[in-house]
């Protein structure tokens, strides 16, 4: 065998092994997840809200003030955010504007939001709070979060809107509908499997995401019952119960990674067997 | 009538909220530049990045050791992800059955979504006792496992799913033309792909680098969980530290209340979204030149 043929066969191995550490770091973190979770998982777990002897290590409560407050915020915000996003999305198609470097321009600065730092949206917001003087609130984690999601929202949306026939558009325009019918009845209902993709992707961001709603959600042993309430959530409930230094709180916040990874994961699954069935229908 | 002033009002309706999407990165910075001024102007900006020293209650606000801190994690953790992340784009971009490809490519997406505090989690139970019982004994060095090296392992797998589903669709879109005249001069696979392929892809590639670092740079709560948080500048990879992002989660609560403090941290967050913002606004133009490129080919 030549050199060259080891080479290759080298070569081969490596990407083959680094292929397998991909695979294996990712099957690991579920599987850790799972193993450490699951068990931890009770009826009490999921039924009711943190106590004062939970806290301390003795047992008699739950995290469903996080995972509801999880639902509340995560639930919230996607909405508001698709609200928000819809609109944007079409007026980013070519039926609104007929020069592309506006759309560009935006395009690119919701690209570089995309890429901003979950931290940094929540020290904004939190600088935002203190000068209106708002506490941490419900209200303020969805408002974060819904920032959050924009970019992601807008920038999915955009593409599945980029992807409507033009025949369609047209025969919409020539049946004298105005820009608005054309956009918001036609295109949008054409869209509408892929913005429910994107939709669930931003669920998924958001009920994951602790860095940003850390100074606005704020924390609470109880289900909020107002906008104005602090909550709390499923990432800050890990991140707060894993710091205990009793083990049986510990394995609370395994629960409550258990079920954020069920959450997630299910989004993820959902929303890739909608876009699977959106292309083949086509 | 109507049904056209409907059109004009949804119109501009449509082009405030537009507006209000893309004005938020310079509203962010706009506040947190507002923000830090009491800081910058009390002790200029070379103190702040400058100095070591970080002890608010004390009135010390350097930042060196967090800046220092954010270097070596990210450095760290790129080093271990970009060979392994390219490899493995490569493999799945040239060498793997169809059948491997598309088991492995949803299952990176997938990797791409777990929340970062189940990293953290896993970092804590898994990394963590690694560090501290076999990889820092191997160098003759007894820690607490909650070290750089603990949050740079965490992030390279974090940014695993970037690099990997960026390069590959990069080199997925290297035309097939100028592989099959390089295997025809009798090049192999290997020598056509390190040579023809990657080469072509290489502004692609650097650009899924750039945002894999974003990413790996702003990381918080999976760090701020395993990094120890301590606000030195870190002499190894099995000293602890404090990278920006931990600090200013860390600094909420106690230091929020103090108005110095508060422009401290504010300042802190300032700089990340300036570096991240630079690097990519760098990597969104080596895309888009790229993808420009191609099309007129």
């Amino acid at each position: 065998m030549n050199r060259r043929k080891l080479v290759e066969k080298i070569f081969k191995v490596l990407m083959i092994l680094s292929t397998c550490i991909v695979l294996a770091s990712l099957i690991g973190t579920i599987a850790v997840i799972i193993v450490k979770g699951l068990p931890a998982l009770s009826l009490d777990m999921l039924t009711k809200s943190h106590t004062g002897s939970f806290l301390l290590g003795q047992g008699g409560g739950g995290i469903l003030n996080a995972i509801v407050g999880s639902l509340y915020l995560a639930l919230g915000a996607t909405g508001l955010a698709t609200l928000i996003s819809i609109p944007v999305a079409l007026y980013l198609q070519k039926d609104y504007r007929r020069n592309g470097t506006f759309s560009r321009l935006i395009r690119l600065s919701l690209d570089v939001l995309w890429g901003t730092p979950s931290i940094v949206y929540g020290a904004f917001a939190f600088s935002i709070m203190i000068l209106i003087g708002m506490r941490t609130s419900l209200l303020a984690g969805i408002l974060v979060l819904t920032l959050l999601e924009l970019p992601i929202l807008i920038r999915a949306i955009d593409e599945v809107l980029k992807m409507v026939p033009k025949e369609l558009k047209e025969a919409s325009y020539a049946l004298g509908s105005t820009r608005y019918e054309t956009s918001f009845k036609v295109m949008t209902r054409w869209a509408l499997p892929g913005i429910l993709t994107g939709v669930l992707l931003a669920f998924g961001r958001a009920v994951g995401d602790a860095a940003s709603i850390l100074f606005t959600a704020g924390y609470s042993n109880y289900v909020p019952s107002s906008l104005m309430d602090p909550v709390a959530s499923l990432p800050i409930a890990v991140y707060t119960l894993y710091n205990s230094p009793f083990p049986k709180v510990q394995e609370a916040a395994y629960a409550a990674a258990f079920i954020l990874l069920v959450i997630v994961l299910g989004m993820s699954l959902i929303s890739r067997y909608l876009a699977k069935r959106f292309s083949i229908g086509r | 009538m109507w049904r056209r002033l409907k059109d004009k009002i949804s119109r501009k309706l449509m082009l405030i909220a537009t507006l209000f999407c893309a004005l938020l990165v310079v509203a962010i910075a706009v506040a947190l530049f507002a923000k830090s001024i009491p800081i910058l102007s009390e002790r200029g900006i070379w103190e702040l990045i400058g100095s070591p020293i970080w002890n608010p209650d004390r009135g010390h606000y350097g930042l060196l050791g967090s800046i220092m801190g954010t270097v070596w994690v990210t450095a760290i953790a790129m080093a271990i992800s970009v060979p392994l992340s390219l490899l493995t784009a490569i493999y799945l971009a040239e060498y793997a059955p169809k059948k491997v490809r598309s088991i492995v490519r949803p299952l990176v997406d997938l990797l791409a979504g777990i929340p970062s505090v189940v990293f953290g989690l896993w970092a804590f139970l898994v990394i963590v006792p690694l560090v501290r019982d076999h990889i820092a004994p191997l160098f003759g060095v007894s820690t607490s496992g909650f070290t750089v090296l603990a949050a740079s392992i965490i992030l390279a797998v974090m940014v695993f799913p970037i690099i990997i589903s960026v390069s590959e669709e990069v080199l997925r879109s290297v035309p097939l033309e100028a592989k099959e005249s390089s295997l025809a001069l009798g090049a192999t696979k290997w020598e056509t792909t390190r040579h023809v392929v990657v080469r072509k892809a290489t502004p692609g590639i650097i650009a899924a680098i750039v945002l894999g670092f974003s990413r790996a740079f702003g990381e918080t709560m999976a760090v701020l969980m395993v990094v120890g948080n301590k606000q030195i500048v870190p002499a190894s990879v099995f000293d602890p530290a404090s990278p920006l992002p931990a600090l200013i989660a860390q600094g909420y609560g106690e230091l929020m209340s103090i108005p110095l403090s508060e422009s401290a941290m504010m300042f802190a967050a300032l700089v990340l979204l300036v570096i991240v913002l630079v690097f990519n606004l760098i990597a969104r133009f080596v895309l888009h030149r790229l993808k420009r490129r191609w099309s007129v080919e």
